[in-house]
């Protein structure tokens, strides 16, 4: 067995090429059980100065916050690495894990008291299949796939590994970064701009 | 006559539009479908692959369709949510007649007869042109085909046009003027072969999203991205140049980077040599456009329109891309051919991943403008001016030439008609002109003015609100058919599911209407595969040539690329291969383009240029996007986007509602303050009706070449609401 067939299959998310259509949300709106809601969000960074989006979805952490703090043990990981939505029948809808969470993925449903969040399409990855996200996604902001699969077709590069202030978090999922970056600081502060946002501030008026 | 029978918000009530959010029965009871329909979106002229799923004999939900070469299942929210328009509350399901209160219920048979009787009747008073017909480029090649025939054998009127006038016909002209042909030069997949794309007046990200994936894979092979657009759209944030090009002004600086490409030594001369025509005179016509002499006019410093011009010369393989931004002008044609020469001059054209193509924007926005509804057209897109491809017609339908009527007026020159008591009747089939027609005051005013008025429309558009007869007609998905793709891809729209209630597919309509006029031996169709049968052997030697496509090689192909003119060729997705080109001559054509203003430029009244397009969620004129719940959550009512700049010279703050004032007319709305928009430009979305109209500002003036409005550019204030000013949003 060749080393990509061992390797696990994930989510890719490169929010440099996202496009904030929203059609990763519709498409996971869509899926089997989510009654229409999305588990994934597109959100503009600092709209005032840029339309740049990204996709929250979870990164799926080896080791997940949100299991740890959970008081009801409703967060399984499963054999694959993938963390599940919260059991319906255990969550409390506390609310623990949406604040322990360094991504700020879970949302918590007010009506059913229940935490939801991405589990990776469980109905459809486990027949092969991408999640409908990845498989909709028109600018390839989600790519759902192996490690060598990415590497083999992009020139940014897939980082699993981020810190936050102190701690160090290794995900399942991967973020796409510039290449040679091999930790993710997340801090404060500005981000830098665009070449093309530099030249439309060159425009003649 | 036509005036609204009720008050638009009783129309609102009964027709909508409402939302539509979940499938039929709520997402919990949705089951497992019965079947899934391979087929297309119903929207732009990418015309994604999707599965439709149904159960019950009623659309349920999509799949994506990942076999599907173009888009491999990708899809936009549009394509997602698109199912919503099926089992909707607003679904016209019988035909209805207008009453002193609104629109009664009558039978079919009792509709037909009363259409065909009052066309007869105002014919038979003020001659035959009196009435006229619209079509639209959502239709599938089979009703665009027989639009036309019904106009010119039922009708037996000349003005018949369609809403590709306010879309394709810039590009369509420059691409006829310069190629002999109108179709893109290029499959999409040659996109992801080039090593340099440039992207002129296209914002792909929203409007045809699954191009972008095509430009990303030329990028992820270290292609550069150059975008021209007064915004900076979501591509345009990654391109490597973006050229912030002020609104009107795009032959200039298509103009000036030719003239940088020539001073590098860019040129092709042994391409130009062999394969065009004209190059001397546009090269004298250059001389006026060195970027240093330009760069205030196009608003853009001459050192990066000189980058742009070494970005294009230096890359072997290049594409070029243009939509709208460019062709919505009073000379977006020219533009057109400004693009085009350089493509040319580089001889950067007719090879693997080396080309150009035009972005159609219409679902049919490419076959609709081949098959003879548009003013000046015949099917085979075929000269309706030209004695032998008259006489070509004429004999296939059994007519004689002179009983073909000749060229028509343009959608807008039919409302100038309406307007001028020339033209007193009109049938109006997928069109929402009072909504995507410039200067909206302009068209209320001509629909009511009408002596009848007949709408056939699935959903009571804001037009067909004005109708005297509207007649339930079919959804996309309600009906079988081919489109021609933005590629140029003769694709098959299969049926998924039976018109509702007494609604008809259009084409059957259509043929009972001919009946009813007198016309009806030549309109016996039994089933859309016949009319497609009759159109491919009518385009045997057109320029749109189809005769060798068949439903069951588009079924086997995944698509048959035109020109395809025996029944063992393939379709050719490429064209110009080997430099040849289709005028008679096989050369291309050069054109010298000079500058001209816009039509509307900004004065001392009114200093602001508006420009206006499209938002990701919304389709054209909204008739069905407007009623799809998820889609209108994403983007609920149009904002005027300003630059930061702008916004303190006025004193507006972020999401203060501002009045904008153009000379015909004002709207209301929130201000959107981004530093993504030229500080001289405002952009307001026109997918919108009434007092959120755009059309309310924009002006009735056209390119004297293709009769396109100029969307693009008009001249605004924008004033502060007094009960607003003192208001301040966090």
């Amino acid at each position: 067995m060749s080393q990509a067939a061992r390797e696990p299959r994930a989510l890719f998310v490169d929010a440099g090429r996202c496009i904030g259509c929203h059609a990763c949300e519709e498409a996971c709106s869509e899926c089997a059980g989510h009654g229409g809601q999305a588990m994934i969000h597109i959100e503009y960074l600092a709209r005032a100065a840029s339309v740049q989006t990204a996709p929250t979805v979870c990164m799926h952490c080896a080791v997940p916050a949100c299991a740890s703090v959970c008081p009801a043990d409703a967060i399984k990981v499963d054999a694959t690495g993938v963390v599940l939505s919260a059991l319906a029948e255990r969550c409390i809808g506390c609310g623990n894990c949406a604040l322990a969470c360094p991504f700020g993925v879970p949302k918590i449903d007010p009506v059913r008291h229940l935490m939801t969040k991405c589990d990776l399409c469980y109905d459809r990855t486990s027949v092969g299949r991408q999640p409908m996200c990845a498989t909709v996604c028109p600018s390839g902001a989600l790519f759902y796939g192996t490690r060598a699969e990415v590497e083999d077709q992009r020139r940014a590069r897939p980082l699993d590994q981020f810190r936050f202030g102190a701690q160090v978090v290794r995900t399942l999922n991967h973020l796409m970064v510039p290449a040679a970056t091999d930790l993710l600081a997340i801090a404060a502060g500005t981000a830098p701009r665009a070449r093309a946002e530099q030249h439309l501030e060159e425009a003649l008026c | 006559m036509a005036r609204l029978p009720a008050s638009t918000e009783t129309l609102i009530d009964r027709h909508g539009p409402h939302l539509a959010f979940e499938p039929p029965g709520g997402f919990a009871a949705r089951g497992t479908p019965d079947r899934a329909v391979k087929t297309h979106c119903c929207f732009c002229g990418q015309q994604c692959g999707v599965q439709l799923l149904v159960k019950d004999e009623r659309v349920i939900g999509v799949e994506p369709w990942e076999e599907f070469p173009f888009n491999r299942g990708k899809l936009c929210p549009k394509g997602i949510k698109r199912y919503l328009q099926n089992n909707h509350p607003d679904r016209l399901l019988y035909p209805l007649v207008r009453t002193g209160s609104g629109f009664a219920r009558i039978g079919w048979d009792e509709a037909l007869d009363q259409v065909a009787e009052r066309i007869l009747r105002i014919q038979a008073r003020h001659g035959r042109d009196a009435f006229a017909v619209l079509g639209g480029a959502s239709l599938t090649n089979e009703k665009a085909y027989l639009m036309g025939k019904f106009a010119r054998l039922a009708v037996r009127t000349r003005h018949i046009d369609y809403n590709g006038r306010l879309c394709m016909v810039s590009a369509g002209a420059g691409n006829l003027k310069a190629f002999g042909i109108d179709r893109a030069a290029n499959p999409w997949a040659d996109i992801a072969l080039a090593d340099c794309i440039l992207v002129a007046g296209a914002n792909v990200s929203e409007c045809s999203p699954i191009t972008t994936d095509y430009i990303w894979r030329a990028r992820d092979r270290g292609a550069r991205l150059i975008v021209i657009d007064p915004r900076l759209t979501p591509i345009a944030r990654t391109a490597d140049l973006f050229l912030p090009v002020k609104p009107g002004r795009d032959a200039a600086l298509m103009n000036a980077i030719l003239h940088a490409v020539i001073r590098l030594g860019g040129l092709d001369h042994d391409f130009i040599a062999a394969h065009t025509t004209g190059f001397e005179a546009l090269r004298d016509a250059l001389d006026a456009f060195a970027p240093e002499r330009v760069e205030t006019l196009v608003g853009i410093p001459a050192a990066r329109i000189v980058e742009a011009a070494a970005l294009w010369a230096q890359a072997p393989r290049t594409m070029l891309l243009h939509a709208r931004g460019i062709e919505h002008h009073t000379h977006g044609v020219d533009n057109v051919l400004a693009c085009i020469n350089l493509v040319l001059a580089t001889g950067k054209i007719g090879k693997p991943g080396c080309g150009y193509a035009t972005i159609t924007g219409q679902g049919n926005g490419q076959g609709a403008r081949e098959h003879g509804q548009r003013c000046n057209q015949l099917p085979g897109a075929r000269d309706i001016e030209n004695p032998e491809h008259r006489a070509v017609v004429a004999e296939r339908w059994g007519v004689s030439p002179d009983d073909l009527p000749g060229k028509g007026a343009t959608a807008p020159q039919i409302v100038e008609k309406i307007h001028a008591g020339e033209i007193r009747g009109l049938l109006s089939l997928c069109f929402n002109p009072l909504v995507s027609l410039p200067d909206a005051a302009y068209t209320q005013a001509a629909l009511e003015r009408l002596d009848c008025f007949v709408a056939i429309d699935f959903f009571l558009s804001e037009t067909a609100r004005h109708a005297d007869l509207v007649l339930p007609g079919s959804l996309q998905e309600e009906d079988e058919g081919t489109v021609t793709s933005v590629e140029g891809r003769v694709i098959r729209i299969r049926q998924a599911v039976a018109p509702p209630g007494e609604a008809r597919q259009d084409w059957r309509i259509i043929c009972a209407l001919a009946e009813r006029l007198g016309g009806g031996e030549r309109f016996q169709f039994a089933a859309p595969s016949e009319i497609f049968d009759e159109l491919r052997k009518l385009s045997a030697g057109g320029t749109a040539d189809y005769a060798g496509i068949t439903y069951e090689k588009i079924d086997r192909q995944m698509g048959v690329f035109w020109p395809c003119p025996d029944a063992d060729h393939p379709g050719t997705p490429r064209l110009f291969e080997g430099g040849r080109f289709g005028h008679p001559d096989g050369r291309a054509r050069f054109h010298a383009i000079d500058y001209r203003p816009p039509a509307e430029d900004v004065d001392d009244d009114y200093p602001v240029i508006l420009t206006t397009g499209r938002v990701v969620s919304q389709f054209l004129s909204g008739n069905q996007t407007r009623r799809i719940g998820p889609l209108v959550e994403l983007y609920p009512e149009p904002r005027v986007e300003m630059h930061p700049r702008l916004a303190a010279r006025l004193g507006i703050a972020d999401g203060e509602r501002v009045r904008v004032v153009s000379r015909r007319g004002a709207l209301e709305l929130a201000a959107h303050v981004v530093a993504t928009i030229r500080p001289d430009t405002v952009f307001i979305p026109y997918h919108w009706p009434g007092a959120q109209s755009a059309n309310r500002l924009t002006v009735r003036a056209y390119d004297p070449v293709s009769g396109i409005p100029e969307f693009k550019v008009a001249a605004v204030r924008i004033e502060r609401l007094a009960a607003a000013a003192t208001r301040r949003e966090p």
